[in-house]
């Protein structure tokens, strides 16, 4: 199914307010989303016999810089029976304060794939995801302080007593 | 402290109660690399494996962040550090549809880039059954594997100056031109090396005790296997034929004739660790066959002329234009993607996201190791076939 098509069904299935907006400027398109409807948005686009987006190749957390404060997540599915991609995108403003984390649903229901991936996005930017059932740290040790890629990240200097250098 | 965090320590506090709780790992020998897995037994039976990860973290996307796109191929290389190759021509390739160059490259680069991709695979199997031998208590074919590996890390570093780690494909273009004679030594390579996997088949595809060892054993079926993203020969394992050199078609790969070989139980039942295994013996012969027909190309049409100069195409600056792009292709493990975000003003991309097929292939050990005996746990963490460096990044 093409890309308008896709629009059309979402469109149809959840109302218009479901896509707040696309991107089709560069050599793949994206469908930005309402940030708290992904997960029913990816369970109709893997179920639906016309879509069958059925496998979850990447799911990434984005961190758009300090001044436009607003962090994001970026899924890009795949159809196994269809071979086609389709790249969705949600986002949020946040204060970037460390007691206030970004927060989306989790589609760990959806793709298991989801899993390891949202650990990492909540490892490494500090994005929460709701409803995850087992959301900790998964490359860094799990007493870490602060969020590695953030754009805002400091260099820790000592890890336990420990000189980094 | 999170609360996902005090569940699981409060989990592993009751297990220690009732059950016993095992480490297996970090430095265990058939956890291939740094992994550890707690397990939660009953006697000896797994009634939960905890993967827990790390170990290798070098920051790659923190590095990518910081560094030009040249600059990061050399990390690309230590992502997947048994098929060095492989990654970098991902990157590579992603960065190059990004700048819209990807359609100047020459003919005799793409070849040379799928020859020494397709050399790098083989290599990249003969480790996994290879040391999958060792995990299940065959010793012999992992000397035979790593000897007929060493031929080709020969080749390859005469190519590059490398054993393992190359940074040979540049985004327009090759570090170098082949080396005069190289077509001739993987010529004869390929020659030496068919009868020797005949060899390897007597000795342990046939062979009865690691039949009774794989057959039956961490059966994944197909739906698992999707939902939870699994790839490459672990998808193929269990009977889906989804090869992104198929499906995409990238670089030169509609040109080369070749099969995908799936698995379908012959030994037990479909996407068992047999079958994960043989997929591997069966694409080592089918990439045999893409070396030989590139080889052809290279000796004919594409040859070597003394004015070609692999670094004619290669862009001074790299500033692709403001977009997001993610690139997909076959690894040597699965479905390798990079997702980039470029400003379009900086030669450092804003973000890249790195997709390891091991990560996802990695992710489904819990799921299809409940209730298995730890014996049988090696076999299944043997046949998943993952590289630390490339779950961690």
């Amino acid at each position: 199914m093409s890309f308008e098509g896709i629009k059309a069904l979402l469109a149809a299935k959840f109302g218009a307010d479901v896509i707040v907006g696309e991107e089709t400027g560069g050599l793949q398109s994206a469908l930005l989303i309402d940030a708290d409807r992904i997960t029913d948005v990816c369970l109709e686009l893997r179920n639906n016999p016309d879509t069958y987006f059925d496998f979850l190749s990447s799911l990434s957390g984005v961190d758009y810089g300090v001044e436009v404060g607003k962090f994001g997540v970026v899924y890009h599915l795949a159809s196994i029976p269809y071979k086609t991609q389709l790249t969705l995108k949600i986002s949020k403003e946040n204060s970037r304060d460390l007691a206030d984390l970004p927060s989306f649903p989790s589609i760990y229901s959806v793709y298991r794939s989801a899993d390891w991936h949202e650990r990492e996005a909540y490892d490494m930017l500090g994005i929460f995801f709701e409803g995850h059932p087992d959301l900790r740290r998964i490359l860094m040790p799990d007493d870490w302080e602060g969020f590695p890629l953030r754009k805002d990240y400091k260099n820790a200097e000592y890890y336990k007593g420990i000189k980094i250098d | 402290m999170n609360e996902a965090l005090q569940r699981y320590t409060k989990k592993i506090a009751n297990a220690a109660v009732e059950d016993m709780v095992l480490n297996m790992g970090p430095q265990h020998p058939s956890t291939h690399g740094v992994l550890r897995l707690e397990l939660i037994t009953d006697g000896e039976i797994v009634k939960e494996v905890i993967p827990h990860l790390g170990y290798l973290h070098r920051c790659f996307e923190k590095h990518a962040e910081s560094l030009t796109y040249q600059q990061t191929i050399p990390f690309t290389d230590r992502m997947d550090y048994l098929a060095s190759m492989n990654n970098s021509h991902a990157f590579v390739m992603g960065v190059e549809r990004m700048m819209g160059i990807d359609k100047d490259i020459p003919k005799r680069i793409e070849y040379i880039r799928v020859l020494v991709c397709e050399l790098n695979r083989i290599a990249s199997h003969l480790i996994a059954i290879g040391t999958y031998g060792i995990d299940i208590g065959a010793f012999t074919p992992f000397l035979w594997c790593f000897r007929d590996r060493e031929h080709i890390m020969g080749m390859l570093e005469w190519a590059s100056g490398s054993r393992m780690l190359y940074n040979y494909i540049w985004v327009g273009g090759l570090f170098y031109d082949l080396p005069v004679g190289f077509e001739e030594r993987c010529r004869e390579f390929v020659d030496y090396f068919k009868p020797k996997m005949v060899e390897l088949n007597e000795l342990l595809t046939d062979n009865q005790v690691f039949i009774s060892r794989t057959a039956n054993v961490g059966v994944l079926p197909l739906d698992v296997a999707i939902n939870y993203g699994c790839s490459g020969p672990m998808l193929r394992g269990s009977g889906l034929k989804w090869d992104l050199r198929r499906i995409d078609g990238y670089s030169v790969y509609p040109e080369l004739e070749f099969d995908i070989p799936v698995g379908t139980g012959l030994m037990g039942s479909v996407g068992d660790c047999w079958d994960r295994y043989k997929v591997r013996i069966d694409e080592i012969e089918q990439s045999l066959k893409m070396v030989e027909q590139c080889l052809d190309r290279l000796q004919k049409e594409l040859k070597r002329t003394p004015e070609f100069d692999p670094r004619a195409k290669m862009p001074r600056k790299i500033i692709p234009k403001a977009q997001d792009y993610y690139v997909r292709c076959e690894g040597a493990k699965g479905e390798l993607g990079f997702y980039f975000m470029c400003d379009g003003k900086s030669e450092i991309p804003t973000r890249v996201k790195s997709r390891g097929p091991s990560f996802s292939n990695l992710s489904v050990l819990p799921e299809i190791s409940k209730g298995v005996m730890i014996a049988d746990l090696i076999a299944i963490v043997g046949s998943i076939d993952f590289v630390l460096g490339e779950v961690d990044r």
